[in-house]
């Protein structure tokens, strides 16, 4: 029978006391934002606020911890925006979100940083550091969608390059159990079929970085037919589906093309405040099960189906809560 | 379409030509007005109710002259009363819950409401506020207020089928406000909708819910629309079946390079266009926002063009807004004089004649 593997792929709101001290101390303009040479007393800050999510996490029941990647102002865009060989320009709009980050624009090239492995060590060298620890990176079709390339001249030259770069990040990692691969844009804005197969190829060049598990989270609707093809081709353990956004399309995908040997289902919706019963979770993980007649999944990891930094702390735990809930009465269920 | 604009030229005005000057909103806060809410929202704090409505009074004087001061034909109260563009409309409107702050960018957040049950009008939203502001300038005064589409989409929706029902919904409630403010004389209305950009396919809602807010209101009533930070491709030319007056763009962030999005087909309403960058910290030269005017008289003759700032100035320091603010009537002033005396091409007939 399947492993049940409750989790959420990251990028956490700020607790509401680091929100304050951080705006104090960084200010509000987007020059005041993370640079990645931020002096001891903002990062004291972020390491006791690491400390605060890992615990409401742990303290949910969620199988997977991650460090809550709090110091991505730009979210995905970080990687890049603290990188030397990127300027920062105007705050460009994230998605279609109220939400903005500082365009990235690539301009020189993309070596190693070390950024993402940083904050990974501070996190499980803390005391009490979880056990279970989950990394999150940004995909590179994603990455690669929200920059602006000024050096490498094409778009494939620059996914290539993006790839590198994160492969590079991953491989400087520590010890983590998964990483999660965070890919709206080969939804949000599918590649054509040449750049799907670099896209696929792009996935292979992350994964390949790590020993841990590798889940590609998609969202914000379902797949292309043909763009879920190539993303099944990349050398990943799971594929992750946005149910709450688009659950036909999703089905049909899986259903038609297959999937991977484990599979992520984001039955929870991240942007919402109304939180699902663990009841309703429990309820829908049942209903992809009887609904994918093929189903027979090593690992099945449930999440939200976004980030969640989008909603308020509250709220971020009540849906920690809805998802290990519905994780252990569907376990009782089965 | 949009003869009211005559009504906000000032008595005295230097020239033939007129460009209306006016502001998006907000404006950054006196330091000491913060030092009152938070004493006030302190539960151990020294201030009471009125303490605090002296003080927001007080600060809407302020700055209300301070926009007179800079020269802007039609001002507003910087929006001293109110926190945030969404919670105050929230807090105000029965049906909303809060549940804390969430990020918009960097470390700059908003207490987004939800929606957990019907929505409805229970006592009015800006009425003093406007009387207030109006009693304390000869200037006309502009009333911002926050599109319904983007009250509904800024907002988690718990009790609605879809953001389409809850923005219409709040659009009718949009609507008795602008009856009750245009009662109290306000003729000049904008309806903010940043989050059109944010979902440009939704533009169809937009013009639905405007449909409701205009319903019944008088011709006099100039109805700006607000929008920013988006691809304007997407919304374009759709807004020009919008039931508006006018319709106010942020374009000098990304120095103009959208604005050969409106010249095809032809701009038909009024353009209010952002002539200075509501989120870089230094005061742009007359000279240089005498070349951003000029951006919009390639779009629109002088008598159909309104400047402010791209967007509401609330997060710069205060001289910086005031300094942005003066130059860009002083640049105005000029382009009008330069207008009367010939020496500026108007572009227009080029957009018409293509």
């Amino acid at each position: 029978m399947t492993e049940l593997v409750a989790t959420t792929p990251g990028v956490l709101p700020l607790p509401d006391w680091a929100k304050d001290r951080l705006g104090s101390l960084k200010g509000h303009q987007k020059e005041d934002l993370v640079d990645g040479d931020e002096g001891a007393e903002i990062t004291d800050v972020y390491d006791e606020a690491r400390a605060a999510v890992a615990d409401w996490q742990t303290t949910a029941g969620l199988h997977r911890v991650g460090e809550g990647q709090l110091r991505w102002d730009d979210m995905l865009a970080h990687p890049l925006c603290v990188h030397d060989a990127v300027e920062t320009r105007g705050i460009v709009r994230y998605y279609d979100n109220n939400n903005f980050y500082r365009e990235p624009v690539v301009s020189g090239e993309l070596t190693f940083d070390g950024d993402l492995a940083d904050d990974l060590d501070a996190f499980v060298e803390m005391e009490n550091a979880p056990e279970s620890v989950q990394a999150v990176v940004p995909g590179p079709y994603s990455l690669a969608d929200l920059a602006t390339d000024e050096f490498y001249g094409d778009e494939a030259a620059f996914l290539d390059a993006i790839a590198n770069f994160l492969a590079g990040e991953v491989r400087a990692f520590p010890e983590v159990e998964t990483v999660f691969v965070l890919e709206p844009s080969l939804v949000t804005a599918p590649p054509d079929d040449d750049l799907a197969e670099r896209a696929s190829e792009a996935l292979d060049s992350v994964a390949d970085a790590t020993s841990a598990d590798v889940v590609v989270q998609t969202y914000w609707g379902a797949l292309t037919e043909k763009v879920h093809a190539h993303v099944l081709d990349a050398d990943v353990d799971a594929v992750g589906y946005d149910f709450v956004t688009n659950h036909e399309d999703n089905l049909y995908n899986i259903n038609e093309y297959g999937t991977k040997d484990d599979i992520a289902l984001g039955l929870v919706d991240g942007q919402n405040t109304l939180v699902e019963d663990p009841e309703k979770v429990a309820e829908r993980i049942a209903w992809v099960e009887s609904n994918v007649p093929a189903a027979d999944f090593e690992t099945t990891y449930l999440t939200t189906n976004t980030e969640l930094f989008y909603l308020p702390v509250n709220r971020t735990k009540a849906k920690f809560e809805a998802l290990a809930e519905g994780a252990a009465l569907a376990e009782a269920d089965a | 379409m949009s003869d009211n604009r005559e009504q906000f030229r000032p008595a005295d005005h230097p020239n033939e030509h007129f460009i209306l000057t006016t502001v998006v909103g907000s404006y950054p806060k006196p330091k000491w007005l913060d030092r009152v809410r938070e004493q006030y929202e302190d539960p151990d704090g020294p201030f009471d109710d009125d303490n605090w409505a002296e003080a927001a009074d007080d600060a809407a004087r302020v700055i209300t002259d301070e926009h007179e001061r800079a020269g802007l034909d039609v001002v507003v109260d910087g929006e001293m009363r109110r926190n945030e563009m969404v919670e105050f409309f929230a807090e105000r409107i029965e049906g909303y819950e809060f549940n804390g702050p969430v990020k918009v960018w960097g470390h700059n957040y908003f207490d987004k409401p939800s929606v957990t049950d019907t929505v409805a009008y229970d006592e009015p939203w800006l009425v003093s506020e406007f009387e207030f502001t109006d009693e304390a300038t000869e200037r006309p005064v502009k009333v911002p207020i926050t599109g319904p589409y983007t009250l509904a989409s800024w907002s988690f929706n718990e009790a609605y089928d879809d953001d389409r029902d809850l923005a219409l919904a709040l659009a009718d409630l949009v609507n008795e406000e602008i009856q009750k403010l245009v009662e109290q004389g306000a003729r000049y209305i904008q309806i903010d909708e940043p989050a059109l950009a944010t979902t440009p396919d939704d533009h169809a809602i937009v013009g639905e819910a405007l449909d409701r807010i205009v319903a019944d209101l008088p011709e006099d009533v100039r109805i700006g629309l607000h929008v920013c930070y988006g691809d304007y491709s997407r919304i374009y030319p759709e807004i020009l079946d919008f039931p508006i007056d006018e319709f106010d763009v942020e374009l000098a962030n990304g120095d103009y390079e959208q604005l050969d999005v409106f010249t095809e087909p032809e701009f038909t309403i009024d353009l209010a266009l952002g002539v200075t960058d509501a989120h870089v910290a230094a005061v742009e030269s007359v000279p240089e926002i005498k070349e951003n005017i000029k951006k919009g008289l390639e779009l629109v003759p002088p008598e159909r063009l309104t400047v402010s700032p791209d967007c509401g100035l609330k997060l710069l320091p205060r001289e910086v807004a005031y300094g942005k603010t003066a130059n860009m009537v002083q640049a105005a002033r000029e382009v009008e004089r330069e207008l009367d005396a010939g020496e500026i091409e108007v572009g227009t007939s080029a957009a018409a004649d293509d």
